[in-house]
């Protein structure tokens, strides 16, 4: 089926709406690439996410622009989400996405993978997990882990902001020692939870922990560990994306403040397994990457 | 009671809580009466041709072509729209729509009434619409507008839709036709 779904029956294009037709016609699908999808595509050509309701100059969005267009095959992925900024987007993306319940997203996932591969046995179908901070770690933590010590092929992408952001602002586990938030006026009291080793000592076989300052790496992350989790096994993201609002930043300022924490907590952590970095190696060899 | 009209259709009871049930096989649902296909046919075939504005929406499951049967009933609709002289008005995925739908050319499943409303639409059929949307679609137009809704159901119908018909695949779908060409030319249409 694949792409199927969205080829539109002739008899009526001329009821359609331009932009599910631009979406039929432009969008960058695997099948119409013959080359990977990346971000250099994305001023060309349409996207998968039209328009969002996020906060304008909101680094998430960019993110999960920067996340859609690295997916390897969009039309056999499935997205679950979580209830939080992101559950607000993920309703305008023109892909399969799944929402759970705040903080079950891995479990649900584990279910989605094992039950397309017993569905599709023929067919390579991309399970990724796309939840906040709040969500994998603190509420989410057991389910989290859980499915990294079961082995479970699916990809977590953590869009760490550091707070709980849309419900006013609440220290979570993520967040810096010392910060205050408003619904924090003491300041954080223990350390930031390093989720990124977390998910390397819980057998994740490629963790990385990076900001989305520069959209090619988080390009370039995403692809890696969606083809790792097909093949190998757990993979996961953790990635800042800042909450401007909760730290008092203009519009304009994330990528600075994105840029300045690629030197600080965020500075870059990669993990890859030795079957993990060979099976890449090979992607490299068939064109993949 | 079943009803036509906001007056007296109450989201709250829903069809189900009244009695309505979806019809057993070979049969279909007129209001809160189970009668057969042919005659529920005959009667869809007279609102759509008689009330204001008839409209049909097709949903995701016949607007794309994802599969052979899916491409077969795409054309059987265009005819079908042609014959009963309906507009179309695609409901094509069910994602909300911010910051709000252009009303004259598209329906959303989780507002229909305001399509509804903005077309003055007075007859309307949900086909190739999923059944848990268009359960839920069925119920807002049910407790908020005065329009007849037909759910032409290839599984086993909605009992919120005014006449419901199921298991229409294909073939029905040629016997709908051929039954409103009929009623048309009885109504001097």
């Amino acid at each position: 089926m694949g792409l199927d779904i969205y080829k539109i029956n002739p008899e009526f294009k001329d009821i359609m709406p331009r932009e599910i037709i631009e979406l039929e016609e432009n969008a960058t699908w695997s099948t119409k690439m013959n080359k990977p999808r990346g971000i250099k595509e994305l001023p060309e050509t349409k996207e998968l996410l039209e328009e969002h309701s996020l906060c304008a100059g909101c680094p998430e969005a960019a993110a999960l622009r920067y996340v859609l267009s690295a997916l390897p095959k969009p039309e056999d992925t499935v997205i679950v989400n979580s209830t939080g900024c992101t559950s607000l987007m993920f309703p305008h993306i023109a892909l399969h996405t799944v929402h759970s319940l705040f903080g079950n997203q891995n479990a649900v996932a584990s279910g989605i993978k094992r039950v397309l591969e017993w569905r599709f046995p023929d067919t390579q179908k991309d399970v990724v997990v796309l939840a906040g901070d709040g969500a994998t770690v603190d509420i989410g933590l057991d389910y989290t882990l859980q499915s990294f010590f079961r082995q479970e092929k699916i990809t977590t992408i953590c869009f760490d902001n550091e707070v709980y952001a849309n419900t006013g602002g609440q220290e979570s586990g993520m967040t810096a020692k010392g910060q205050v938030f408003k619904m924090a006026p003491t300041g954080k009291k223990f350390d930031k939870v390093p989720m990124w080793e977390l998910a390397t000592t819980s057998g994740c076989h490629y963790s990385i922990n990076m900001t989305a300052s520069a959209p090619k790496a988080v390009a370039k992350a995403v692809r890696e560990a969606i083809l790792i989790a097909r093949e190998i096994g757990p993979t996961y993201i953790n990635l800042y994306t800042p909450c401007i609002l909760e730290i008092g930043l203009s519009a304009n300022e994330g990528l600075g403040e994105m840029k300045d924490q690629d030197k600080d907590r965020f500075a870059s952590y990669k993990h890859i397994s030795p079957e993990a970095e060979a099976y890449l190696k090979k992607c490299k060899e068939e064109g993949l990457l | 009671m079943a009803n036509l009209g906001p007056a007296y259709y109450s989201p709250y009871p829903t069809a189900t809580y009244e009695g309505n049930i979806t019809p057993p096989e070979g049969k279909a649902l007129l209001l809160e009466e189970i009668v057969d296909e042919e005659t529920a046919m005959r009667e869809v075939a007279k609102q759509m041709l008689t009330r204001e504005n008839a409209t049909i929406f097709p949903g995701p499951q016949v607007l794309y072509a994802w599969n052979e049967e899916a491409q077969k009933k795409a054309k059987l609709i265009k005819e079908m729209a042609e014959v009963l002289g309906a507009k179309m008005i695609p409901m094509y995925d069910y994602r909300p729509k911010y910051p709000k739908i252009d009303a004259a050319v598209e329906i959303n499943p989780n507002h229909p009434n305001l399509t509804i409303w903005h077309n003055d639409i007075k007859a309307a059929i949900f086909i190739g619409v999923h059944c848990h949307y268009a359960n839920v679609a069925l119920k807002i137009v049910r407790s908020e507008t005065d329009c007849y809704t037909v759910g032409m159901c290839a599984l086993s119908g909605h009992e919120d839709a005014m006449a419901t018909i199921r298991d229409q695949h294909s073939e029905d779908l040629e016997k709908f036709i051929a039954i409103a060409k009929e009623v048309k030319a009885e109504l001097g249409k």
